[in-house]
């Protein structure tokens, strides 16, 4: 075990003595939304209903084209919106009804990079992930100084805790932002196209890390992502999603029928499956 | 990591405390009627036991120097924390209350209460604050494009509300030229030169202070949502922050807190936008540490700036708010280019 992966281990929850190895941490049950330009137009956007479950230590990945909903899905887990009709849990308790600070030490979004107004240090940017652990003007604690610092160790930032956020490279900049919500210490890590700006190398060492993550720490990462060979293999679990509707939901193997992302993703695509019984996807050739 | 600490606060507002003190004793030291440091503290310590003392200086320091310093410093404070509080409100590091025409709405609502309520006590304060809050709230929704806020729209349409404020102030002071009234240049430059309403100074100064306090009070207390509102306002909101709360109290405190600096004062430019930038070159960005060493600042800067105004053409005076433009203009534009850049 590297230096990372040991004070990762002081980030992760300790297990309840007695719970069973894993157990279901979130659950999505008949979840639908709806987007209206007023309360009394008709919707622009439907979702749903989508229904499934998640375990500890388990990486699901969401997967469609653009507009598919993805990211309407993901907001329905992060509590950012009150499901339409149905509900999303996450331990037994509905998201959209947790307390703002509450559901922040449950959940954490890493979403599309925002632009930074003033300058700030990477060590900065990382104690924020404390604050939904602080009181009144949240003076950071030498906990939490503690666990900002493990946070950026278990993604490999250690070096980076003294340069300026503006500094960053695309991939030292998605691994910041990752340790932001690690030191939130989530049961649900929630990322919004976190490969968007790597490179192959970035993208797939950063889904080796969300895979050691959710192993170690006993999180559940849920991916919203278009690499389909990424998916397939590192996620237990593909929701496949096309215009509002789920279509798919399962292992990648069940996922993964050329018809099915044929229609879905409107291309020429073949489905292989490799000896790891992990599927893979390849563009078929016009000859 | 080296995290702030209240230790450290206090430390920093301590060292800008005594640079302030300084400043205020440099203030009453210097202009038309010099008086030297031994005369300052004897009548300083004749008028603290309430000893009777018919001196000039007496008049000098009592009557002049101390009330407008007691307002500089309250004006300065208001108007730099106001000026921080719009920065992380509107997510734009160029706004301020005079370049967003909140200052001229502040200064338009002040006068139409000199008009309609001359006489009532507090009605100015309350009637600036108004305007203030208005224009703001006006500024924002014109300073959004495609549902969202635009940095450069929005300081169009501060621009704009300024200029046209200032013409409506123009058109009343031609029309309604009453005693009381105050000059065109106290309204659009600003000036510390308005003498109390009443006679109880004392009382009148704790009505200001009580304000202020409670304004910046309440400001403070949103300090550390408004480090997270400043990375963006949906990440906040994910890491917790009730962002819809802290930005109402942000943006009633800091209307509030320009609605006062205006109406005693005027629209004094600038201060709101240079202190805190140069707060936050000094100590950093948390809002923790640049709420109330801006206040400091702001205060420190125009104790400073009108100190100047009446010494360096006495027996004549510049108008404190000509003394901060002539430094705050230049540094709006170097901001300006550094971020077109």
């Amino acid at each position: 075990m590297n230096a990372g992966a040991e004070n990762g281990a002081t980030v992760a929850r300790q297990p309840a003595p007695f719970a069973p190895p894993k157990s279901v941490r979130l659950k999505v049950e008949q979840a639908s939304y709806a987007y209206s330009a007023t309360d009394r137009s008709a919707p622009k956007f439907t979702l749903g209903p989508v229904s499934f479950e998640a375990q500890q230590r388990e990486l699901v990945a969401i997967l469609g084209p653009n507009a598919s909903g993805k990211s309407t899905l993901l907001k329905l887990l992060a509590g950012m919106i009150k499901p339409l009709s149905g509900r999303v849990e996450v331990d037994g308790t509905e998201v959209s009804e947790l307390e703002l600070r509450t559901r922040a030490q449950q959940i954490a979004l890493v979403s599309q990079e925002s632009e930074l107004l003033f300058p700030l240090r990477v060590w900065e940017y990382v104690l924020q992930g404390r604050y939904p652990y602080g009181k009144r003007l949240r003076f950071e604690s030498d906990e939490d100084c503690l666990m900002a610092g493990n946070a950026l160790a278990q993604v490999g930032a250690d070096a980076l805790r003294d340069r300026w956020m503006e500094q960053l490279s695309g991939g030292e900049k998605q691994r910041v932002i990752l340790a932001r919500a690690l030191a939130q210490q989530p049961s649900l890590l929630l990322l919004d196209e976190p490969t968007q700006h790597l490179d192959i190398g970035g993208k797939v060492e950063l889904l080796r890390r969300l895979r050691r993550l959710a192993d170690e720490n006993r999180y559940t990462v849920v991916v919203v992502t278009h690499e389909l060979n990424l998916a397939a293999e590192f996620s237990d679990r593909i929701a496949l999603l096309h215009k509002g509707k789920c279509l798919r939901i399962g292992e990648p193997a069940e996922v993964y029928q050329q018809d099915v992302l044929e229609e879905v993703f409107e291309a020429p695509l073949e489905v292989e499956m490799r000896s790891s019984g992990r599927p893979r996807v390849i563009l078929r050739g016009s000859h | 990591m080296r995290p702030l600490t209240p230790k450290r606060i206090l430390a920093i507002c301590g060292l800008l405390a005594t640079i302030l003190f300084v400043a205020v004793v440099v203030s009453l030291r210097v202009g038309a009627y010099p008086i030297s440091m031994r005369d300052i503290v004897i009548t300083l310590f004749n008028g603290a036991i309430g000893r009777g003392d018919t001196s000039e200086f007496n008049q000098v320091i009592f009557g002049l120097r101390l009330p407008r310093i007691a307002l500089g410093i309250l004006v300065g404070a208001s108007l730099s924390t106001s000026g921080a509080g719009f920065q992380a409100l509107l997510r734009n590091p160029l706004a301020d209350p005079y370049v967003l025409g909140v200052s001229s709405g502040a200064a338009l609502g002040a006068m139409l209460s000199l008009i309609i309520a001359p006489h009532t006590v507090g009605a100015i304060q309350l009637a600036a604050f108004i305007g203030a809050a208005a224009t703001i709230a006006a500024v924002y929704f014109l300073g959004r494009r495609g549902g969202q806020l635009d940095s450069a729209t929005l300081l169009l349409a501060g621009i704009v509300a300024a200029s046209f404020l200032s013409a409506i102030i123009i058109f009343l002071l031609t029309l309604v030229n009453g005693p009381g009234l105050r000059s065109m240049t106290f309204w659009l430059m600003g000036d510390l030169t308005a003498p109390p309403p009443t006679q109880n100074v004392l009382g009148w100064f704790g009505f200001l202070y009580f304000v202020f306090a409670v304004a910046a009070g309440a400001m403070y207390t949103t300090s550390s949502d408004l480090n997270l509102i400043l990375t963006g306002e949906q990440e906040a909101g994910h890491l917790g922050v009730n962002v819809t709360r802290v930005k109402l109290v942000v943006y009633v405190a800091a209307s509030v807190l320009t609605g006062l600096a205006v109406s005693v004062s005027g629209a004094i430019g600038y201060v709101g936008l240079l202190v805190p930038h140069v707060m936050r070159m000094l100590f950093g960005t948390d809002y923790r540490l640049l709420i109330p060493t801006s206040a400091i600042g702001g205060a420190i800067v125009i104790v400073l700036a009108d100190t100047l105004g009446r010494t360096i053409v006495a027996p004549t005076e510049l108008p404190v708010g000509a003394m901060t433009a002539l430094a705050g203009a230049p540094v709006f534009i170097y901001l300006m280019r550094r971020r077109i850049r």
